[in-house]
């Protein structure tokens, strides 16, 4: 079995950032990703993209080359398309590629596994036409395509930029039904101290809101009652606004508030993680390094805590340099000398996230959705059997999958986790902490048998789509 | 391009012949294929095996299953896989995945 010096699961700002200057200080590093490109959520593609799609999503986008090209300079072996699925002790990592299954080891681990969109549970969300806002712009970075007849839901920058990728690109959404009211911008107001030493993001954010708006683009605030309505796909979208009944005839519906961390991976290494109140999500417990109370564990990025991709650049970098510290090709001091800019870059990234947190909160309709509204997608679970479980004496998750399926299909949790742990602590007066998530065990991804049939013990030395050094 | 689609296609690449639920279908080669499937008007990817609901890509980035189909008798995440020519295309048989 291939041995490294450290395995970095993710392609994305994090794992790219980290992969380089762990590879700078000598340590021989491994980096995989599910994806067939490098560039994670972000900058998806970002190799592939063309003129009129650049100039489409913008310069943060286009920006994320500077990273992926520096990933082909010497010292990173990058394994696309690979779906790591186990990590056990030691490390030994498990994961497909090609459909075989493949195994390597490595003395330490990063994850840079990213953020999932927060799941949205309306009335409606599971028709065919109902999207996240980041599948919207997922299809646009990898495959150029813009829906033509779309309504954006929810709140949050992400909605903002990819309104205003839209108009750029000549189709505007039909309309945007915004969550968000007065009284959360004013408790952001709190923050704007913050707001203003991050002045680029409040900078960026009021551009694109005049790109919205010079568009013509409808806009309703405030909005609450939101169901999408159809007979086998979306047609519409319902809601309430301002006191008037509205319905928006469409074909796509993009949802979007807020990313939370993705967490599965570093939960079946047993890491510890704690409710974030002010991002309402679960992050891992680390130290200012990155480092998990699991040894040789590390995260950065997205996954630790939501930052944004510059931060998750400068999070991936500062993990990097303890990990090199580790592995002897560092002292403490020359570490921590090359941290001290990294901190800094850090610390200003971070200073507009309590604004934009607050002002822009999680639709509270679909943190703590109707009875009937269906809840975890792969079972078709809807919110009121949760509370029926609560009803029999159920505390948490892990319960839960005693009294009923949800949390039980393909997705494990990715899309229900969240919502199972918020109903069940309302349905029993406790905290997240107390009601705790589900239990994550390998594999992280469904294996079919022919994989781990096809199961070879080493990577592939020259497969061609490799870059290996 | 057809106005009537839901989704407008910026650029223009070569085509490979595939099959979707025994329709023939024209694809950019290379492309994603749950990206294509949705461009060529394919509205419905799977049936849920809990009530027969339709479903079609909710996530694009491999994390819903969602967009789940079967090509060669294996049941795959359409947005995880890439257009290549003669792809046969199923609706999902016997429901999803279950890991092993
Ligand atoms: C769909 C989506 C779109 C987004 N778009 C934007 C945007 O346009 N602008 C913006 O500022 N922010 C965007 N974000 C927010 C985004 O989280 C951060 O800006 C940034 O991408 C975080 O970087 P990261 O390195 O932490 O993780 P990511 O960029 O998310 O990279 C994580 C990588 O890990 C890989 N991975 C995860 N699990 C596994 C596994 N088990 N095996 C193999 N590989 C795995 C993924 O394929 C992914 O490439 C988006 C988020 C999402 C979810
Ligand atoms: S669309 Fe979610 S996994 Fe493919």
């Amino acid at each position: 079995m291939d041995r490294f010096d450290l395995a970095i699961i993710g392609a994305g700002p994090a794992g790219m950032a980290a992969a380089r200057e762990a590879a700078d200080h000598g340590l021989r590093v491994v980096l995989l990703d599910e994806q067939a490109r490098a560039g994670g959520q972000i900058y998806r593609d970002v190799d592939r993209v063309t003129g009129l799609r650049g100039d489409i999503l913008g310069a943060d986008y286009t920006d994320g080359a500077r990273l992926t090209a520096r990933l082909r300079a010497e010292g990173v072996r990058h394994i696309i398309g690979a779906v790591v699925w186990a990590i056990e002790e030691g490390f030994r990592l498990s994961y497909t590629r090609e459909g075989r299954g493949a195994q390597l080891a490595a003395d330490r681990v990063l994850l840079a596994t990213g953020a999932l969109e927060r799941p949205m549970p309306l009335p409606g969300w599971t028709l065919p036409g109902v999207m996240t806002a980041g599948a919207g712009q997922i299809l646009l970075k990898q495959s150029g395509l813009l829906a033509r007849r779309a309504v954006l839901v929810g709140s949050g920058p992400l909605l903002y930029l990819i309104a205003a990728q839209m108009v750029r690109a000549g189709v505007p959404p039909l309309a945007m039904v915004e969550t968000q009211t007065r009284a959360d911008m004013a408790r952001a107001m709190r923050h704007l101290g913050g707001a203003v030493r991050g002045w680029s993001y409040l900078a960026k954010g009021i551009g694109l809101l005049a790109e919205i708006t010079r568009a013509r683009v409808p806009r309703y605030r405030a909005a609450t009652g939101i169901a999408i309505d159809g007979e086998g796909r979306a047609e519409a979208v319902r809601f309430t606004s301002r006191g008037r009944a509205q319905r928006i005839a469409c074909d796509t519906v993009l949802l979007h508030h807020g990313v939370v961390p993705n967490t599965q991976a570093a939960r079946s290494l047993g890491v510890t993680h704690r409710w974030r109140a002010d991002q309402a999500c679960f992050a891992p417990v680390l130290d200012t390094w990155g480092g998990a109370d699991v040894p040789g564990v590390f995260i950065a990025g997205d996954g630790g805590g939501i930052g944004g991709a510059k931060a998750a650049e400068h999070a991936g970098r500062l993990a990097a340099l303890r990990i090199a510290e580790c592995a002897g090709r560092l002292t403490e001091a020359d570490r921590d000398r090359r941290a001290v800019p990294l901190r800094s870059a850090l610390s200003r990234e971070l200073a507009a996230r309590p604004f934009l947190d607050t002002a822009y909160p999680p639709v509270a309709e679909a943190l703590s959705p109707a009875d009937a509204t269906i809840i975890c997608r792969c079972e078709e679970v809807a919110a009121g059997t949760i509370r029926g479980h609560a009803k029999l004496g159920c505390l948490g998750p892990n319960q839960a999958k005693a009294f009923g399926r949800a949390g039980m299909g393909p997705c494990q949790g990715r899309y229900c986790g969240l919502t199972v742990t918020a109903l069940l602590a309302e349905a029993n007066g406790r905290s997240p902490d107390e009601t705790g998530y589900y239990r994550i065990r390998p594999p992280l991804k469904p294996v079919t048998l022919g994989e781990l049939a096809a199961m070879e013990d080493t990577a592939p030395d020259s497969a061609e789509q490799e870059r290996a050094t | 391009m057809n106005p009537a689609l839901p989704f407008l296609e910026l650029e223009a690449a070569p085509r490979v012949p595939v099959i979707f639920d025994g329709t023939a279908l024209e694809l950019p080669e290379g492309a994603n294929l749950a990206a294509a499937l949705l461009a060529a008007g394919v509205g419905v990817f799977r049936q849920t095996p809990v009530s027969g609901a339709p479903r079609a890509p909710f996530c694009m980035m491999g994390a819903c299953f969602d967009c789940l189909v079967e090509i060669d008798g294996v049941v795959r995440q359409a947005c995880m896989v890439e257009v290549t020519v003669g792809l046969e295309i199923r609706k999902p048989h016997g429901g999803d995945l279950g890991p092993v």
